[in-house]
């Protein structure tokens, strides 16, 4: 699939957004939000700006996002639909959130109820974003049992690593318990193994269809091989669908992609909860950027090494 | 609304011959003609007179080299909307700009709703679906909606286009849910299939598969030569001649 840049931001900067704003609603639900207003005003912009500006960015892939709002109509049947219902809804709890976080402190009922809708709201909108491809059966690399927990675990990792740098430059990180540390360290680790599962899984796969089935030549050709194209040169479809520049890296991308968590972001974390200060807050800065890279190399491959079953029209033997 | 309707007693689709189609893409032109001049807005192309012209089309006739028992073949294979049962194309839609009719079947796309975000065709494992580049909304075959439900015209123009202009009849349009339609009774009688079964799509349209050879007097060796028997007549007197 092609990997278009507005959906690789999208998807990782939203992500990101929801897992930090994920994690504020579960604090302030546990009543394990600091009493600091400077944390409560730059977590809660940075988490919002992450999530609206994904969601800016997706706008950019449609060619008419005058009408985007048309695209809240019908969650009835539509992921993509639900995924923006969910994310309005969320956004608007989160801002009930940081509104009584900041003016009345963490302990007051309203936080803990704001923090219950924030938490389920951005869990649903994760999810919501991860269905809009697992629920594509023409795409056998989505379609399954990892998509979703891989979309969760990352933006849990992504949005923890962010939220960690915030309250580690306003000094109240190591507050005991640190439980938003010790919460990133475990989506972090969960990721890299969801990611690594997911690769595997896909790696060890049964296509289930091929050219013959496509051309409903089933049991009647042994052998079937495209001839010639319907057309002269390449189309809307094959630029959409039949992307295949990027597997070529592909393994030295996944590497990229492991390493930055494996051996910068986890690291960083551990020296940071041992080190704490401003070197805690630098370590913690760079974790979250290249926790955020991971992900969108790992975006990108996502988009990049998924086939779509039309490629059996065009020389694809197997999908 | 993007949610499936019941399914229907009617369910309009095309049957194609992959027997005694010929690749000629004459449907394929036939389409892009009515529909660049229908009520949908035209199906755009770009660069069209320049090395790298590109555009919309509904219908597309790919050409494969097949290979059985009997030998080789060659296969044209025309390829558009199968205006499945299960559409998922039309689920995924978030504006309703998707969605598929309760009277016939037929799927359509509402292009005034349409944001162009692509999501439908990326569900289509069948590739029905294409962008128009120009326009920012995505186009599909229609079955030509505008001609089958248009009284103005005589009667035997009431079909899709691709049907009308088939030079070899390979194409037949009809209701796939009557089973006593000529369609459906010719799907029975040629062992009519439905493409990617697998993908519980439900498609509507069937594909009728290349009749068995008439004859496998001719098979052609590996080598190219004719392996037949040596002749008799004139050329069997030559070959025996030569042989000497």
């Amino acid at each position: 699939m092609f990997p278009a840049r507005s959906i690789i931001l999208f998807t990782t900067l939203s992500g990101a957004g929801f897992g930090a704003l994920a994690w504020l609603g579960l604090l302030g639900l546990a009543g394990g939000l600091p009493d600091d207003t400077a944390t409560a005003l730059l977590a809660g912009l940075l988490s919002m700006a992450l999530a609206v500006g994904g969601l800016v960015a997706s706008a950019f892939h449609l060619r008419h996002p005058e009408r985007a709002w048309r695209a809240f109509s019908q969650w009835r049947s539509s992921w993509l639909s639900r995924e923006g219902v969910f994310s309005v809804a969320t956004l608007g709890a989160a801002f009930a959130l940081f509104l009584a976080w900041a003016v009345c402190g963490p302990a007051n009922w309203v936080v803990g109820l704001a923090g219950i809708a924030t938490l389920l709201g951005a869990l649903a909108t994760v999810v919501s974003t991860a269905m809009i491809y697992c629920s594509l059966w023409a795409v056998p690399q989505w379609h399954n049992g990892w998509t979703v927990p891989v979309f969760l675990a990352l933006s849990a990792a992504s949005g923890g690593l962010v939220l960690c740098a915030v309250f580690a430059w306003t000094g109240v990180l190591d507050l005991s318990p640190a439980w938003l540390a010790i919460g990133t360290l475990v989506a972090v680790a969960a990721a890299l193994v969801a990611k690594a599962c997911a690769w595997n899984a896909a790696a060890q796969v049964a296509p289930a269809s091929d050219t013959p089935s496509a051309l409903g030549l089933s049991g009647r050709a042994a052998s079937v091989h495209p001839l010639e194209a319907p057309h002269t040169s390449e189309t809307w479809l094959q630029h959409e669908m039949a992307y295949r520049i990027a597997r070529k890296h592909s393994a030295k991308l996944r590497r990229i992609a492991a390493l930055l968590g494996l051996a910068v972001a986890l690291p960083a974390l551990l020296v940071a909860l041992w080190l704490g200060g401003i070197g805690a807050a630098l370590l913690l800065t760079l974790a979250a950027l290249a926790g955020l890279a991971a992900v969108l190399v790992e975006r990108w491959l996502f988009f990049a090494e998924a086939r779509h079953k039309v490629t059996l029209y065009y020389g694809a033997e197997q999908v | 609304m993007t949610s499936l309707p019941e399914p229907g007693a009617k369910k309009l689709g095309l049957v194609i011959d992959l027997d005694t189609c010929v690749g000629c893409h004459a449907c394929a032109v036939a389409c892009k003609q009515w529909n660049d001049t229908g009520v949908i807005a035209p199906l755009s192309d770009k660069n069209p007179y320049g090395s790298e012209a590109s555009g919309t089309w509904l219908n597309r006739v790919h050409s494969f080299e097949a290979r059985d028992e009997q030998g080789g073949f060659a296969l044209h294979f025309p390829r558009s909307c199968l205006h499945c049962e299960n559409a998922p194309c039309v689920t995924v839609c978030p504006t309703g700009a998707s969605y598929k009719r309760a009277a016939d079947g037929i799927v359509l796309v509402d292009e005034d709703l349409c944001i162009g975000c692509g999501l439908c065709a990326w569900a289509c494992p069948y590739g029905a679906r294409e962008m128009d580049e120009t326009h920012g909304v995505m186009k599909k075959c229609t079955l030509c909606a505008d001609r089958i439900d248009n009284a103005h015209l005589p009667e035997e123009d009431r079909i899709p286009a691709c049907v009308r202009t088939c030079p070899t009849s390979a194409r037949h349009f009809g209701d796939l849910g009557d089973p006593n339609s000529e369609v459906s009774l010719l799907v029975a009688a040629r062992g009519g299939v439905a493409l990617m079964p697998e993908s519980g799509c439900a498609p509507t349209n069937r594909y009728l598969p290349p009749r068995e050879r008439r004859s496998a007097a001719a098979p052609v060796a590996e080598t190219g030569e004719a392996t037949a028997d040596a002749p008799g007549g004139f050329l069997g007197w030559l070959d025996r001649v030569l042989s000497a």
